[in-house]
């Protein structure tokens, strides 16, 4: 798969990701994996405790392992059956002895877009906001076991294919 | 969770710094002097349609934050980038958009196992 990772500032920006790829399944699919709270947890490697509404929290406990004992907030904010989908977050809360609640989160916003005459669908990821989060926060990402994200999603990918 | 916020507090760069990056204007400061190394409050000042002062205030802002130093160059003051700041906040993003790369491929992975079956 092409990842696309889209720069559009003069100097690299340290705000916002954005990542576009295309699949071939039909947008009604991938629009469920993503609007689908039980779908969602499937790939992303979440137990989610609720459905998806904009404007509700929604709390979900990683499963993926080493990370299990993770549970995160997703703040639903809008969703445009079929087209669009967004939620905001603490990004990388990844230390359960720190409470991210006061911290500023970020906004992650999922596009589907219709290609090959419906048979697949480009999915744009979007991220954004990270300028806001305290430098310390993200200092503390390279501290963190990352082991675990990277060959987690190796495995996940081979189990899935 | 008051331990928290103490833990937090104890962390050497634990000021908010990067809210001073919110700005166009400042983003095109230090755009300018990550393209062209340190510049005077004269040269970056030129075709922001912004007076020095503003300049200044700006450059200041960012100063406080850790994201720019200055220093004099005979009768100029010059800035410069601080890229150890920029850095982390650079590799940070590099980590958060690796793990974006695999969610990608496990979304894909699940949509198109159950499409083509």
């Amino acid at each position: 798969m092409t990842i696309q990772t889209k720069q559009t500032q003069d100097m690299p920006s340290t705000d916002r990701i954005e990542k576009r790829f295309e699949v071939r399944a039909p947008r009604a699919r991938v629009w469920r994996a993503i609007a689908n709270a039980n779908e969602f947890g499937a790939w992303f490697g979440m137990q989610l405790e609720g459905a998806f509404a904009a404007g509700k929290t929604v709390r979900g406990r990683l499963t993926i392992p080493n990370y299990d004992h993770l549970t995160l907030e997703l703040q639903i904010e809008r969703i445009d059956a079929e087209h669009f989908f967004s939620y905001r977050w603490h990004p990388y809360a990844i230390d359960p002895k720190l409470d991210y609640s006061s911290e500023p989160t970020t906004l992650v916003e999922f596009r589907l877009e219709e290609i090959d005459g419906g048979k697949g669908t480009a999915v744009t990821i979007v991220e954004s906001g990270f300028d806001r989060i305290p430098l310390a926060r993200r200092a503390e990402a390279f501290r963190m076991n990352d082991a675990g994200w990277a060959s987690q999603a190796k495995k996940l990918a081979q189990y899935v294919a | 969770m008051s331990p928290s916020r103490a833990a937090t507090s104890k962390l050497p760069d634990a000021a908010p710094v990067f809210a001073a990056l919110g700005d166009t204007l400042r983003l095109g400061l230090l755009g300018r002097l990550s393209a062209h190394g340190p510049l005077s409050i004269r040269r970056l000042s030129e075709g922001t349609g912004v007076t020095r002062q503003a300049i200044t205030r700006h450059l200041e802002a960012l100063g406080r934050v850790g994201l720019v130093r200055d220093a004099r160059r005979g009768r100029e003051r010059v800035f410069a980038l601080d890229a150890k700041r920029l850095e982390i906040a650079r590799q940070y993003l590099d980590r958060v958009a690796a793990q974006w790369d695999a969610a990608a491929a496990r979304l894909q992975a699940f949509v198109e196992e159950d499409a083509n079956r």
